[in-house]
C-alpha cells in the first residue's frame, strides 16, 4: 500500500514538473502564436497564381548596390533590377559607350530615396528619380522602358546628397541637400577646427524639364553646417514649400554619435521655394561653384527653422499638406506641425532666435501635437482614412495613429529594426491605404541561413482593417531604404523598340547593311543580331586599331534579347529587341577572340557566335612576351 | 413546239426581274468590303505564344498582327528561317496585283448587269466568278506549296517538304497552325450565292407565265 502511495506521489510530482517545464518552454518561444486561419488568409492575400500579375509595382532603392529593384505587390516577387549607378553586366549597363559616359567614371552610388514624378500632387508614371548619397548625383529612369536615361551630377556644392530625390507636386523641383558639410566651393580646404564657421551645407531645388525630364540645378540656399537628412515636398496647404530635417545643429565634428546629440532639439528647415525662385529672378544670389546660391542672411523670407525633437530623421508631409510630421529618433514622440501655424508664426515673427541669420520659429507656436508613438520613431506614412503609420527602429514596430485625435490605435512588431516604411502613394495627395511595407534592416533567423552576410527584409502588412496584419516576409540584396509603390495599371511600358523609337543613326534593320568599314586606324563594325546569328560572323582588325561596334538587335519580338560578350576584352552588352548600342575599344591584344551571344535567345543560341581576328602589329612578338603567363595569373 | 435549244436560247435572253436586279446590286455591294477585310487568316499557337502569332492575307497585302510588343510577320519569318523557308514577302505575291483588279472588274460587271438587266450577263458574271474563286484558291495553294517545298537545303533544322495548310489546323514542330477563310472570303461567297439567287428569281415567274 505504502509503496503504491509513494508511486502516485512521485507520479504527481513528475506531472507538475512537466507542467512547469512546459510553461517555461512556451515562455521562451518569443514568436507570437499565429493561428492557422490567419496564415491561410495571409497566403491567399499574397498569392499571385502562375500567369497572373501583381497589383502594384514596388520600386525600392538598392542602397550601396547603386541599383533600383522592381518587385510586385502583393507577391513581393523580385522581378527586375534597374542598374543606375553601378555597371551591371546582366544588361550590359556601363559597358556600352552611352551608359559608360553616363556613369562618368564612377563605379558605385548609394541610392536611398526613389521618387516617382508627380503632376497635380499625384504620380504621373513618367519618371522615377533616384539619389546618390555617395557621389552627390541624381538619376532619371524613364518608366516607358525602365532604363536609366540621365545621371546629373556631381551636384555643385552638395555634399552627401541624402535628402533627395523628393519632388514637388508638379515635379517642378527635385530636392537635394548636403548631409556632410564641407568648405565651399567643393575643392576648397579648411581645417576641421573651422567646421562651425567655415563649413557650409546647402539645400537645393533641381529643375526638371516637363517635356524631356532633363535635370538642372535651379536654386540653392546656403545653410549652417548641419547634417541635412530627409526631405519632403509641400503640397496642398503647404504647396510652394520644401522641408528637410537635420541633425547636428551642434555643428560638431569628431564622433557625432556623442558630439551631435547634446542639444534637446534639432531642426526641420522649411524653404519657401517660390521665394527662392523670386530671389534668383531678382539677382539676389552669389555664384558659388558655378551655381546660384541664396544666402539667407542677405535674403530673408526664403528659409525658416522649425525646432524638432532631438536628431530627427524623417520629415513627412500629410496628403492634404496641412501637417508636417517629424520624428526625433532618440525620443519616443513624433511631432506634428501645423502648416497654418507655421505660416502664422512667420507672419507674426514668432521667433526664438536665429542660426546664421535664419529665424528659428517658436516650437510651441507651430506644433499641433506630440504623439507618443514609441521608441526610436523614424518615418511616417499616411493612408486615405486619416491614419498615420510611424516606423519605430528601436522598438522594431510600426505604430498606427489617428490624425486629429493623435492617439495610437494599433502597433505591430516587425522583424527587425525597421527603417523606412511605405504606403502606396503616401507622398502624393491620394494614398492607397491597402498595404504598408516595412523596410527592415535586420532579418536574422527569418530565412535560410546564408552565412554572416545577411539580406535585408521587407515585410508586407495589410492595413485595410482596424488591426494591421503581417502578410509576407521578403528578402533583398543590400540595401533598400525608401520605396515607391504605384498601381500596375498606371504604367504602360513598351517591350520592343520600334524603328521610330530607335534614334541611333548607326542602327541597321537588315543584315544587308551590316559590315565593316575602315578609316585609317578607326574600324567601324555594324553588327546585326537576330536569332541565331551575328552578321558579320567575323571581322578582322589590326592590333592597335580603334574599334567601334554598333550592335543592333533587329528583332521586333518581346523578350528576344541578344548579348555580345567579347572574350578577354572585358566587354559584354545586351541589346533589347530593336535596340542599338555602341561598343568602343582599342584592339590592343593580338590574337583571335570569340564573341558570342550572352543572353540565351533560342534553340541555336550556343551557335550564335563570331570571331574578331586581331592581326599582330610589327612589335607583336614583344607584346606577346609581355602577356602574363597563365601560372602568374592563377592564385 | 419549242426545242430545248430554243428554250435555252430564250432563257439567256430573258430580262431580269426587278427582284433579280436588286439581288445583283446587293451582291455587287458585298464586294466593297473585300477591299478592306482579310481574305484568309492564319494563327500559329505555341507554348511561347499562347495568344498566337497572327497573319492576315488580304487581296492586296500581307499583314501580320502588330502590337507594341511584337511584329508577327517578322517573327514568323524569323522562325521560318530555321527550316530554310523563304521569308514571306509581299512582293513575291503576284496575287496582290491582279486580285483587286479582278474583283473590281466583277464589281463593275455586276453593276452593268443591274443596268442592262440581261440574264446572259448575269450567268457570265456568276460562272466567271466561280472560275476566279477556284483559280485563286489553286493559286494560293500553289504559293503555299512553293514556300513549303523550296526549303533551303542548308537550313539548321531539316524538315520534310510540306504544304502549309489552307483549311483547318495542322501541327508544325511546336506550333499548331490554324488556317481559315477570312471575312472577305465570306463576302465573296455571298456575292456568288446572291448571283445564283438572282438567276432563280428571274426564272420562276417567267416559267409561270409560259
Ligand atoms: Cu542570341
Amino acid at each position: 500500500m505504502g509503496s503504491r502511495r509513494n508511486f502516485s506521489r512521485f507520479a504527481l510530482g513528475a506531472g507538475i514538473a512537466l507542467l512547469i517545464a512546459g510553461s517555461a518552454y512556451s515562455g521562451c518561444a518569443r514568436r507570437p502564436k499565429v493561428q492557422r486561419g490567419d496564415t491561410a488568409q495571409a497566403a491567399i492575400a499574397t498569392y499571385v497564381a502562375p500567369g497572373d500579375t501583381d497589383e502594384f509595382y514596388l520600386f525600392y532603392s538598392g542602397g550601396q548596390s547603386g541599383n533600383i529593384f522592381v518587385a510586385g505587390i502583393p507577391s513581393m516577387r523580385h522581378i527586375a533590377t534597374i542598374p543606375v549607378y553601378t555597371p551591371y553586366p546582366g544588361t550590359g549597363y556601363g559597358f556600352d559607350k552611352e551608359t559608360k559616359a553616363m556613369l562618368g567614371g564612377y563605379s558605385w552610388g548609394d541610392v536611398h530615396h526613389p521618387a516617382l514624378s508627380q503632376t497635380n500632387g499625384d504620380y504621373d508614371a513618367r519618371w522615377l528619380f533616384a539619389n546618390d548619397n555617395a557621389n552627390n548625383r541624381m538619376a532619371r529612369i524613364d518608366l516607358r522602358d525602365f532604363k536609366t536615361k540621365e545621371i546629373y551630377g556631381p551636384l555643385p556644392n552638395v555634399s552627401g546628397n541624402h535628402g533627395s530625390t523628393f519632388v514637388t507636386p508638379n515635379t517642378e523641383y527635385i530636392l537635394a541637400a548636403t548631409r556632410f558639410s564641407v568648405p565651399l566651393p567643393k575643392g576648397s580646404y579648411a581645417p576641421l577646427e573651422q567646421y562651425a564657421t567655415t563649413y557650409k551645407g546647402v539645400v537645393s531645388g533641381v529643375a526638371v524639364d516637363p517635356k524631356t525630364g532633363h535635370m538642372n540645378m535651379a536654386w540653392q540656399v546656403l545653410m549652417p553646417p548641419f547634417n541635412f537628412d530627409l526631405g519632403s515636398g509641400g503640397k496642398g496647404a503647404s504647396d510652394g514649400w520644401a522641408f528637410w530635417s537635420c541633425y547636428n545643429s551642434e555643428r560638431a565634428t569628431g564622433k557625432l554619435e556623442v558630439t551631435s546629440t547634446q542639444k534637446d532639439r534639432d531642426y526641420i528647415a522649411a524653404v519657401n521655394w517660390k521665394a527662392a525662385e523670386q530671389a534668383i529672378k531678382n539677382g539676389k544670389f552669389k555664384t558659388i561653384g558655378g551655381t546660384k546660391v541664396i544666402d539667407p542672411k542677405d535674403t530673408p523670407g526664403v528659409v525658416f527653422l522649425m525646432p524638432c525633437s532631438k536628431s530627427p530623421h524623417g520629415v513627412d508631409v500629410s496628403p492634404d499638406g496641412k501637417y508636417i510630421v517629424g520624428s526625433g529618433k532618440l525620443q519616443s514622440i513624433t511631432t506634428v506641425f501645423n502648416m497654418g501655424k507655421v505660416q502664422d508664426a512667420i507672419q507674426n515673427k514668432k521667433f526664438t532666435g536665429d542660426e546664421d541669420g535664419i529665424p528659428v520659429l517658436n516650437y510651441d507656436a507651430i506644433k499641433d501635437a506630440e504623439v507618443n508613438v514609441g521608441l526610436g520613431p523614424l518615418h511616417t506614412q499616411f493612408d486615405d482614412k486619416g491614419y498615420a503609420y510611424t516606423s519605430l527602429f528601436v522598438e522594431s514596430a510600426i505604430a498606427k495613429w489617428k490624425m486629429g485625435t493623435w492617439e495610437v490605435v494599433d502597433k505591430i512588431p516587425v522583424a527587425y529594426n525597421i527603417g523606412h516604411l511605405c504606403v502606396p502613394g503616401s507622398d502624393t495627395m491620394h494614398p492607397v491605404g491597402k498595404y504598408v511595407l516595412a523596410l527592415n534592416k535586420l532579418s536574422h533567423g527569418r530565412h535560410i541561413s546564408v552565412g554572416p552576410s545577411q539580406p535585408e527584409s521587407s515585410q508586407l502588412i495589410d492595413i485595410t482593417g482596424d488591426k494591421m496584419k503581417l502578410l509576407y516576409d521578403a528578402f533583398t540584396e543590400p540595401e533598400p531604404h525608401y520605396a515607391q509603390i504605384i498601381r500596375t495599371d498606371r504604367i504602360k511600358p513598351i517591350e520592343v523598340y520600334t524603328k521610330d523609337d530607335n534614334k541611333d543613326p548607326n542602327a541597321i534593320w537588315d543584315v544587308k547593311d551590316a559590315g565593316v568599314t575602315r578609316n585609317g586606324k578607326n574600324v567601324i563594325v555594324k553588327i546585326a543580331a537576330v536569332r541565331s546569328n551575328f552578321t558579320p560572323a567575323s571581322f578582322e582588325v589590326n592590333q592597335g586599331d580603334h574599334v567601334t561596334v554598333y550592335l543592333t538587335n533587329i528583332e521586333q519580338t518581346t523578350d528576344e534579347l541578344h548579348g555580345f560578350g567579347l572574350m578577354e576584352y572585358n566587354l559584354n552588352v545586351v541589346v533589347d529587341p530593336g535596340e542599338t548600342k555602341t561598343i568602343e575599344f582599342t584592339a590592343d591584344k593580338p590574337g583571335v577572340f570569340a564573341y558570342y551571344c550572352t543572353n540565351f535567345c533560342s534553340a541555336l543560341h550556343q551557335e550564335m557566335q563570331g570571331y574578331m581576328l586581331v592581326k599582330p602589329s610589327a612589335g607583336a612578338k614583344t607584346a606577346l612576351l609581355k602577356m602574363p603567363s597563365p601560372a602568374g595569373a592563377a592564385r | 413546239m419549242p426545242t430545248s435549244a430554243d428554250s435555252a436560247h430564250g432563257f439567256f435572253d430573258l430580262n431580269l426581274s426587278k427582284r433579280s436586279r436588286i439581288a445583283v446590286f446587293i451582291a455587287a455591294m458585298l464586294l466593297v468590303p473585300t477591299f478592306l477585310l482579310p481574305l484568309w487568316a492564319m494563327t500559329l499557337y505555341s507554348n511561347q505564344f499562347p495568344d498566337g502569332l497572327h497573319l492576315d492575307i488580304f487581296t492586296y497585302k500581307l499583314a501580320g498582327a502588330k502590337t507594341p510588343a511584337r511584329d508577327d510577320l517578322r517573327e514568323i519569318n524569323t522562325l521560318n528561317h530555321y527550316i530554310g523557308m523563304r521569308p514571306l514577302l509581299e512582293s513575291d505575291f503576284g496575287e496582290f496585283v491582279w486580285m483587286p483588279l479582278v474583283i473590281g472588274f466583277f464589281l463593275v460587271f455586276a453593276l452593268r448587269t443591274v443596268v442592262f438587266g440581261k440574264m446572259s450577263n448575269l450567268i457570265d458574271n456568276a460562272v466567271l466568278f466561280l472560275y476566279f474563286g477556284l483559280f485563286s484558291l489553286w493559286s494560293f495553294h500553289n504559293r503555299l506549296y512553293a514556300y513549303g517545298h523550296n526549303l533551303d537545303p542548308t537550313a539548321p533544322v531539316k524538315v520534310p517538304p510540306f504544304t502549309p495548310t489552307l483549311f483547318g489546323s495542322k501541327q508544325l514542330a511546336n506550333f499548331t497552325v490554324y488556317s481559315l477563310p477570312g471575312p472577305a472570303s465570306y463576302f465573296m461567297i455571298g456575292f456568288f450565292v446572291l448571283l445564283v439567287v438572282a438567276i432563280l428569281l428571274t426564272r420562276r415567274p417567267n416559267r409561270a407565265a409560259s
